[in-house]
């Protein structure tokens, strides 16, 4: 039986269930049943370090699997909701997830990006709920303390992360997993990858600070007023849906982020030397 | 002395940071930072009172200023705020609800 599998049948009439894997980024698991074996060891390979198969997985996707579409998968999702159900729509893929019962269904290709893009909206769904968000930072682990880099596409993400030195666990190069828990702000691993195509380290640690990213002729750290970081931070958050409440939730939340996290302006020359700053 | 009264729209997010205020569309996710004045217009654009009352009250006093140079500040702010959609004149809240009868 293959890692994070389950079948059930019921009744005399047998209905069997599609045997599934379950992934748990964040804390969260989410069961992907599928029928074909092929798709469910792409799963499997594409998200290694994160399959959790004795999770009991809250939230369950059946996945309908269907020719490719011509449409290229580079376009914008659209997340719409009506009452508890949420759908989310690209080229390549429809997809509907109810959040009461916390059950959904994917209509896709056989393809790596739709699954890829519905777990993303998933999570940025139960993470507004959970004071969390998903943002465009790369974030690493160092001394037990993690560290956020954001910033929009060419920033330094990616540079950050392949510059990190051996004692700096990276979290991820691309879509950083922040979460509130008790004792603040915390940033989960994830296999949501960037240009660097590295899966990061399933681990978390609190979050010691925010830096948004900036290139320049030296190394340089500067704190960042409440209001700039607050902006900052909130254009570089995922906002799939335009939806009021989820809007509002995840808003109030990157407020107390700012609230709770030193934000600092981080300029610097692309070389390793700029990690002597951090941690 | 009479001028528009404003409602804040629903449609947004907002959370005061120490003197400033920033906004958020949910339609668009566009964002806006309020500064120390505009911040008063808006927290106090709940329909109760008319611009010019509002003037009155919450900016003349704090800032020295004649009432009406601060009206028509506060009516330029306002428009502009209508016209990004974060605030809503009653009157045309008013037209919309008669209209969807």
């Amino acid at each position: 039986m293959i890692a994070g599998t389950s079948a059930a049948t019921s009744g005399t009439a047998p209905r069997t269930e599609a045997q599934g894997v379950t992934v748990e980024i964040g804390g969260v698991p989410i069961l992907l049943r599928s029928n074909d074996a092929d798709f469910r060891a792409m799963i499997e390979q594409r998200y290694a370090g994160f399959l959790n198969p004795s999770a009991q997985p809250a939230n369950v996707f059946r996945i309908h699997l269907h020719p490719p579409s011509a449409i290229s998968p580079d376009e914008d999702a659209h997340v719409f909701r009506n009452d508890s159900v949420w759908r989310f729509e690209r080229g390549d893929f429809r997809a509907e997830w109810d959040a009461k019962t916390r059950r959904g269904h994917v209509h896709q290709s056989a393809n790596p990006y739709a699954i890829d893009t519905v777990l993303r909206i998933t999570h940025s769904l139960v993470l507004a709920a959970r004071s969390g968000f998903l943002v465009h930072a790369a974030s690493a682990v160092r001394n037990g303390r993690a560290f956020l880099f954001a910033g929009a596409s060419g920033a330094g993400k990616t540079t950050m992360a392949s510059l990190a030195p051996e004692d700096a666990l990276l979290l991820t190069d691309e879509i950083s997993y922040v979460r509130r828990q008790e004792a603040g702000y915390f940033a989960f691993g994830t296999p949501f990858t960037g240009e660097l195509a590295k899966v990061g380290e399933n681990i978390c640690a609190p979050i010691a600070a925010l830096y948004l990213l900036a290139k320049g002729p030296q190394n340089r750290i500067e704190p960042v007023a409440r209001t700039k970081a607050a902006r900052a931070l909130l254009s570089n958050i995922l906002f799939f849906a335009e939806d009021p409440e989820f809007v509002e939730l995840v808003f109030q939340s990157a407020c107390e982020f700012i609230d709770l996290v030193p934000v600092n302006r981080l300029t610097f020359v692309p070389n390793a030397d700029v990690w002597e700053m951090i941690g | 002395m009479t001028s528009k009264r404003y409602v804040r729209s629903p449609q947004v997010a907002a959370r005061r940071l120490g003197d400033e205020i920033i906004i958020m569309s949910a339609s668009d996710s566009t964002l806006f930072t309020l500064n120390e004045v505009a911040a008063l217009i808006w927290e106090a654009s709940d329909g109760s009172l008319a611009l010019n009352e509002i003037v009155e009250r919450d900016i003349c006093p704090a800032y020295d200023v004649p009432a009406d140079v601060a009206l028509q500040d506060a009516e330029s702010l306002a428009e502009e705020l209508a016209a990004h959609g974060i605030l809503r004149s009653c009157e045309e809240c008013a037209l919309a609800a008669l209209e969807s009868k």
